[in-house]
């Protein structure tokens, strides 16, 4: 990636993560590095969401250290969590949009708490940054229940980036999308992380937004990374459930086409 | 600011250095410096809304960048403003020096914030004034309706279920009737006990001054079995499972389970509700015996340790003070307390919209109906059990 000589993004460093008597995470190393588009896989119930949730503070971890911007995030005072957590963002699962706020409300929401804008600038730049992410202002005024699943992610998106983040965190971002939409939000992935210079840890399950956007693959099995590369990284490695992913009836197809068009 | 031949203007920017105005006598030159990033935005606003408050807007205007260190949506929004305000039809506007990265950062957000301002958004529609008052007509004429639609689907569901009683969810019901009756049996033990101390105790400090200590003992054998066991037991159901119907049915309805009910060839009201309403119709004359009971050993320990009534004495006079009518006035009100409780905390349950909001606004709206609707239905019996002698 040419970047590993820059202090990374992200650094998890023997992460161990459990719930009562099993550990989702075993000692589990990653690093993100700066401007990258990193995608996390690994089967249902792997640790994926774990792993993220811990990373932004949501779980406690049993032991490890994870580093964010070059800070331990559990030795730092209130003040300078939250000033980290400003220069991240995060897009949930299910959108997580705020169900009594109307969707301009829910991007203006992170702005109004924490930058002191007069009215008019928040009603601006929100509509700007729904354009940005493809809504239009028609949309600006739909509660999140009016909305479709498509929408709802983009709205997210556009929440996530509403402070100008250096990272987003993506849980599964285009799952629940038809193909085309699912083509069009990585590709919005894709021009957001190049005009804003974003860092992207993204955890998904479609193989096609892993061989479009993805810089590089980090597979989460058995508590650990067990493989950590390029998409060719992966169709070459040797382990068992790597193979069976990419190689897989399903990965075929994409196997497919990287042979016809390297990347 | 050296390569300026020209003068500062607007003496009133220069708190801040992320933007100055130099005036030359061809072009006008806006400097743009530091972080124009989220941070800044606030300063940075009220500067550019102080340039272009100006009346009149140069022909020739140059932006230049080049001192900006930092630079994101909001500093690429407010330079898109800018360029867009001062490039009206005869002025001309350039910016130099920005950043090779950033200038896709800036076509972005100047191409949003573009379409952003070609289109008005669509307000939400709400009615103020007379609208206001007609719309509030409409939707209290509305949940009436509702209302009587859940009691027909109750009343067809129950019809349905005695024509084939093996489709009656009994198990649902047994559930239900442990939640709302048996597992509510110590509240209601304990707060129709101190109702009834407390009636006894106003009756015995009053009544003493004219010597009718007797006549207490009338009071509250009455006013309890009438009035104040049944009222009291179903405020306390309408609160605790009246809220609970509302709340376990509409999160049921935001999270889509009532419509996977409805596709799997399911009626809701046959599966959620009717159970439900049955076991409030059964269990609250249930609770409401037991409170009344409680409520007249309330009377009876006041009555002998504040009173100085022996229980003897007051067993005896309650017995000449009730008839078995009052005590059947109590009951026969009961169930329909119970079936106003149970529709309208399921009617309101089934109007939960998506909003997290909404689930809380139908369920006080559920608790405070049914105990209106059930005082309501108290003055209505009180006329009639008056009206045919009870």
């Amino acid at each position: 990636m040419g970047s590993s000589s820059e202090q990374p993004v992200i650094s998890v460093r023997d992460l161990v993560v459990g719930f009562r008597d099993r550990n989702v995470l075993d000692h589990l190393s990653l690093d993100v590095h700066r401007g990258e588009i990193l995608g996390l896989v690994g089967g249902s119930g792997s640790g994926k969401s774990v792993l993220l949730r811990t990373i932004i503070g949501l779980l406690p971890k049993r032991s490890g250290t994870i580093e964010v911007f070059g800070q331990d995030l559990d030795c730092v005072d209130d003040q300078t969590r939250q000033a980290l957590q400003r220069r991240w963002g995060v897009l949930f699962q299910n959108g997580a949009l705020y169900s009594s706020l109307t969707v301009l409300q829910n991007v203006q929401f992170p702005m109004r708490e924490f930058l002191r804008l007069p009215e008019h600038l928040l009603d601006e730049i929100a509509a700007t940054k729904l354009e940005m992410v493809g809504l239009s202002r028609l949309d600006a005024n739909k509660l999140p229940s009016e909305l479709s699943g498509g929408m709802t992610k983009r709205v997210a998106m556009a929440r996530a980036l509403a402070l100008d983040p250096e990272v987003v965190f993506l849980d599964e971002p285009t799952s629940g999308l038809d193909p085309i939409s699912a083509g069009d939000f990585d590709s919005l992935i894709a021009t957001l992380q190049k005009t804003l210079g974003l860092t992207v840890f993204m955890i998904t399950h479609d193989l096609n937004s892993l061989h479009a956007i993805c810089d590089r693959i980090a597979v989460l099995a058995d508590g650990k990374i067990v493989a950590n590369g390029p998409i060719s990284a992966m169709l070459a490695s040797e382990h068992p459930w790597v193979k069976s992913y990419f190689r897989g009836r399903r990965g075929q197809l994409l196997e497919h086409s990287h042979q016809q068009t390297p990347a | 600011m050296g390569k300026w031949d020209g003068y500062r203007v607007n003496s009133d920017l220069s708190e801040s250095s992320l933007l100055t105005t130099v005036v030359h006598p061809s072009t006008t030159t806006i400097v743009g410096s530091e972080n124009w990033t989220a941070p800044n935005s606030a300063r940075l606003d009220r500067l550019v809304s102080s340039l272009l408050s100006a009346s009149e807007r140069p022909v020739h205007t140059t932006i230049d960048m080049s001192g900006v260190q930092a630079f994101d949506t909001f500093g690429a929004w407010q330079l898109a403003r800018l360029e867009r305000a001062l490039n009206a039809p005869g002025h001309e506007v350039t910016i130099v020096g920005l950043p090779q990265h950033y200038t896709d950062l800036f076509r972005a957000v100047q191409e949003a914030s573009e379409r952003a301002s070609r289109t008005k958004s669509k307000p939400r529609q709400e009615f103020t004034g007379p609208a206001a008052v007609g719309e509030s007509v409409a939707k209290s004429a509305t949940g009436f309706l509702l209302l009587l639609n859940m009691v027909g689907a109750v009343c067809a569901a129950a019809l349905r279920s005695l024509r084939r009683p093996s489709t009656f969810r009994l198990t649902s019901m047994v559930n239900q009737l442990d939640r709302v009756a048996w597992q509510a049996i110590p509240i209601i033990l304990l707060i129709t006990f101190l109702i009834g101390s407390i009636i006894a105790q106003q009756g015995f400090f009053h009544f003493r001054k004219f010597g009718a200590d007797d006549y207490v003992v009338d009071m509250v054998g009455i006013l309890v079995l009438r009035e104040i066991g049944v009222l009291i037991v179903a405020i306390m159901v309408a609160g605790r499972s009246g809220s609970s119907y509302t709340a376990e049915l509409g999160s049921m309805k935001m999270r889509e389970e009532i419509d996977a009910l409805r596709t799997m060839g399911f009626d809701p009201v046959d599966v959620l509700i009717l159970p439900r309403i049955l076991a409030l119709v059964i269990g609250l004359p249930i609770l409401t015996f037991i409170g009344s009971m409680s409520a007249l050993y309330g009377g009876e320990l006041v009555a002998w340790f504040y009173g100085g009534m022996s229980p003897e004495i007051y067993i005896a006079r309650l017995k000449e003070a009730i008839s078995i009518t009052h005590f059947k006035v109590g009951m026969i009100k009961a169930p329909f307390m119970a079936f106003v409780i149970g529709i309208v905390a399921c009617t309101e349950g089934l109007k939960v919209g998506g909003s997290a909001e909404s689930l809380g606004l139908r369920t006080t709206a559920s608790v405070v109906t049914s105990i209106f609707l059930v005082i309501v239905l108290d003055g209505l019996f009180a006329v009639f059990f008056a009206s045919i002698g009870m």
